[in-house]
C-alpha cells in the first residue's frame, strides 16, 4: 500500500467536491423523479398484478387484470381504435394544415402581426373552455354552424352527438388550435436559405417544384418532429374528448360514476380516460394500471423515436 | 410588396416584362390576402359567436339567432355572482401562481448544471428528463392518488398538484436547459474569476441573462396549471371548495343545463386571463415555442 500524495489527494477532493455539487444543483430533480416517478412507476407495475379496489388490502391477482383489460373490458379496443384513427386522420390533417397556415403567414406582407396573432389565440384557448366553445358552436339544435349550413341548404351533421362525426367534431377543435404548429412551422420556412430558392428560380422551376425540391427537404427534420409529437399527445389525449361527451351527453356533473365515458358510443374514447374509468369510477386499481403500463411503454416508444430521429433536438451543451 | 401598392401600377417608363412581373405580384398578394382573411375568419369566428351568445337572454340563446337583442351585459355579473365562481379563481391563481415560481425556483439550478456542468451521466440524465417530458400524468395516478389520498389524507386539495412542483419539472428544466446553453462560458467563467462560487454565478450573471427563458418557462408553467383538468378532477372533485376554474366550468354548464348564454360568459371569463396573459408577454411567449427544440 503506498500513500497518497498530496497531490493526487488536493485532487480527489476536488473532484469530490465537484461531485457534491452538481448532486446539490441536481437534487431537486432526483428527488422529484425517484419519489414522484420512479417510485410510483414500480407500484404500478406491482398494482398491475393485484387486486385491489382501494378499501380491502391487495391480493394477488397473477395475470387476471392484463387477460380482463385485453380481453373483456368492453373498453380497451374502442379506444385504441380511436386512438388510431385520430392519428392517422388528426395528426395528418394538424401537420398539414399547420404546415399551410405557416406557409400563407411567411407570405403575407401586410398586417403580419396582426394575421399571427389571430391564428394563435385559439391555440391558447384552455382546452376545457375551447371544447365547451366548440360543443355550443356544433350543438346540433340551435347551435350557431348547423343553423348556418342549413341555411345554405347543407344536410347538418349531429357532430358531437353522432358516433360517426364527433371525431371530425374533435379534429376540427384540434385545427382550431394549430396556432404550436404554425409558429414552429414559421420559423423553420424562415430558416431555409434564400440563395436555394433563387437558384430554383433560375432553373425554371415552378412554385410546385420550389416547394417541393426546396422547401420540403429543409424543413422534413421539423416535419417529422410535429408527426411524432402529435403521435405522443394524441395517444395521451383526454380533456377533448372527455368533456365533449359529457357536455353532448347531457351528464355533467355529481357522481362521476354516472357518466359512461365515449359519448356517443364510445366514439370518444382515449386511453387515458380508461385509466379514470377503471380507477376512478369502478375502484379497480389493478386494471388501470394495465391500462397506465400500456400508456406507458406506447408514449415511450414514440420518445425513443423522436430522439432517434432527430438528435438535432438537443443543442450541443458545452 | 408593400412597394407594389405604394408605387403607380402602370409607369411610362416600365417596360412589357417588368408591366407583367408587376401584374403578377399585384394578383399573389390579393390572393393570399384573400386566403390570410379566410383564414382569419375561421379562427376568429368562434369566439365571436361565443361572446355574442353571452350577451343573449336566457330565451333568446336557446334559439337560432345569432346576434344578441336586446344585449344583456349583465350575464357577466349573473356569472361572477354564481356561489363558488370566485372560489374557483381564487384556486386557480394559487394553483397556477405558487405552482410556477416553485417550478421555476427548482428547475432553474438543475437547468443550469445539465447545460454548464462537465459530469459523467450528463446525457444519460438529459435523455431521462426528455422522456419524463413525454409522459402523461396518468401513467403513474394509481399509486400517487393512493400515496396523497389515503397516506397523507390531502384529497379535497390542491397539495398534491402543488407540492411536486417544488421538485423540478422535465419539461421546464429541458426549456432552461436549451435557453441557459446558449450563455457564452466567458460570462460565467469571467464571474469565476472574480471568485464567485457557482451559486453566486447563477444567481448574479447567469438569472440576470436568462430572463426571457425564465419568463417563457413561467408562462407555459403558468398556462399548464390554468388549463390542467386531469389534476383537479382527480385530487379535487369530491370537495367544491378546491376546484379550478378548469374544473368548475364543466360544472356550471351541468348547473344551468341549457343556459348557454351563461355558460359562454363563463367560458369567455376563463379563457380572457390567459389571453390578456399573451397580450402582455407575446414575445416570450413565442420564443419559448421556438426554444422547445425544433431550432437546433
Amino acid at each position: 500500500m503506498s500513500t497518497p500524495t498530496p497531490k493526487s489527494n488536493t485532487l480527489r477532493s476536488k473532484r469530490r467536491r465537484s461531485a457534491l455539487r452538481t448532486a446539490a444543483f441536481l437534487s431537486p430533480w432526483l428527488i422529484g423523479f425517484t419519489v414522484f416517478f420512479a417510485y410510483p412507476l414500480l407500484s404500478t407495475v406491482y398494482f398491475s398484478f393485484m387486486h385491489y379496489d382501494g378499501f380491502k388490502p391487495p391480493t394477488w391477482a397473477g395475470t387476471r387484470n392484463w387477460t380482463y383489460v385485453f380481453e373483456h373490458y368492453p373498453y380497451f379496443w374502442p379506444a385504441l381504435r380511436n386512438t388510431l384513427w385520430l392519428v392517422l386522420v388528426m395528426v395528418t390533417l394538424r401537420v398539414v394544415f399547420g404546415l399551410g397556415v405557416g406557409l400563407l403567414i411567411t407570405r403575407i406582407k401586410t398586417g403580419t402581426g396582426v394575421f399571427r396573432t389571430l391564428f394563435y389565440l385559439p391555440y391558447l384557448a384552455p382546452p376545457v373552455a375551447a371544447t365547451m366553445a366548440f360543443a355550443f358552436l356544433l350543438n346540433p339544435g340551435t347551435g350557431p354552424v348547423n343553423s348556418l349550413l342549413e341555411g345554405i341548404g347543407i344536410p347538418a351533421p349531429g357532430w358531437f352527438n353522432d358516433p360517426a362525426w364527433s371525431k371530425p367534431a374533435l379534429t376540427l377543435l384540434a385545427l382550431w388550435g394549430v396556432g404550436d404548429l404554425m409558429v414552429i412551422f414559421m420559423a423553420a420556412l424562415l430558416d431555409v436559405p434564400k440563395e436555394q430558392y433563387e437558384a430554383a428560380e433560375l432553373d425554371g422551376a415552378s412554385a410546385w417544384q420550389r416547394f417541393r425540391f426546396v422547401t420540403l427537404p429543409n424543413i422534413s427534420p421539423i416535419v417529422m418532429f410535429a408527426v411524432v409529437t402529435g403521435v405522443i399527445q394524441t395517444m395521451q389525449y383526454y380533456t377533448q374528448p372527455l368533456v365533449a361527451g359529457k357536455v353532448a351527453s347531457g351528464v355533467i356533473q355529481g357522481a362521476g360514476t354516472l357518466f359512461e365515458p365515449g359519448y356517443p358510443d364510445r366514439s370518444t374514447l382515449t386511453l387515458p380516460q380508461l385509466v379514470y374509468n377503471l380507477g376512478f369510477q369502478r375502484f379497480d386499481y389493478g386494471s388501470a394500471c394495465v391500462v397506465a403500463l400500456v400508456l406507458f411503454a406506447l408514449s415511450m416508444a414514440f420518445t425513443a423515436l423522436l430522439m432517434r430521429r432527430r438528435g438535432g433536438l438537443i443543442q450541443a451543451g458545452d | 410588396m408593400t412597394q407594389v401598392l405604394d408605387k403607380p401600377v402602370e409607369s411610362p417608363a416600365a417596360t412589357p416584362a417588368e408591366r407583367t412581373a408587376r401584374r403578377r405580384a399585384l394578383l399573389e398578394w390579393i390572393a393570399v390576402h384573400s386566403l390570410g382573411v379566410a383564414a382569419a375568419l375561421f379562427f376568429t369566428l368562434p369566439f365571436v359567436f361565443v361572446l355574442l351568445t353571452s350577451l343573449m337572454s336566457d330565451s333568446q340563446a336557446l334559439s337560432r339567432d345569432l346576434i344578441p337583442d336586446p344585449w344583456q351585459w349583465e350575464n357577466y355579473r349573473r356569472v361572477l355572482d354564481t356561489p363558488g365562481f370566485l372560489t374557483w379563481w381564487r384556486n386557480t391563481l394559487l394553483y397556477a401562481g405558487l405552482g410556477t415560481v416553485l417550478t421555476v425556483v427548482s428547475s432553474l439550478p438543475v437547468a443550469y448544471a445539465l447545460a454548464k456542468f462537465r459530469f459523467r451521466g450528463r446525457n444519460a440524465t438529459l435523455m431521462l428528463v426528455i422522456s419524463m417530458m413525454m409522459l402523461p400524468p396518468q401513467v403513474v395516478v394509481i399509486p400517487m392518488y393512493l400515496f396523497w389520498a389515503k397516506q397523507l389524507d390531502l384529497s379535497g386539495t390542491l397539495w398534491p398538484l402543488i407540492v411536486p412542483m417544488a421538485f423540478g419539472d422535465a419539461f421546464s428544466i429541458f426549456l432552461l436547459r436549451q435557453f441557459l446553453t446558449t450563455i457564452p462560458n466567458e460570462y460565467i467563467d469571467a464571474a469565476k474569476v472574480d471568485g464567485c462560487g457557482e451559486l453566486r454565478t447563477l444567481l448574479r450573471v447567469v438569472i440576470p441573462m436568462a430572463r426571457p427563458g425564465i419568463a417563457a418557462v413561467a408562462l407555459f408553467q403558468f398556462f399548464y396549471a390554468w388549463n390542467d383538468y386531469f389534476g383537479p378532477q382527480i385530487y379535487a372533485s369530491e370537495n367544491p371548495g378546491a376546484w379550478t376554474l378548469s374544473y368548475g366550468l364543466e360544472s356550471f354548464k351541468g348547473a344551468h343545463h341549457t343556459d348557454w348564454n351563461l355558460t359562454m360568459a363563463a367560458t369567455l371569463l376563463v379563457m380572457a386571463p390567459v389571453i390578456l396573459v399573451f397580450f402582455f408577454a407575446q414575445k416570450a411567449f413565442v420564443e419559448g415555442v421556438t426554444l422547445t427544440g425544433v431550432k437546433g
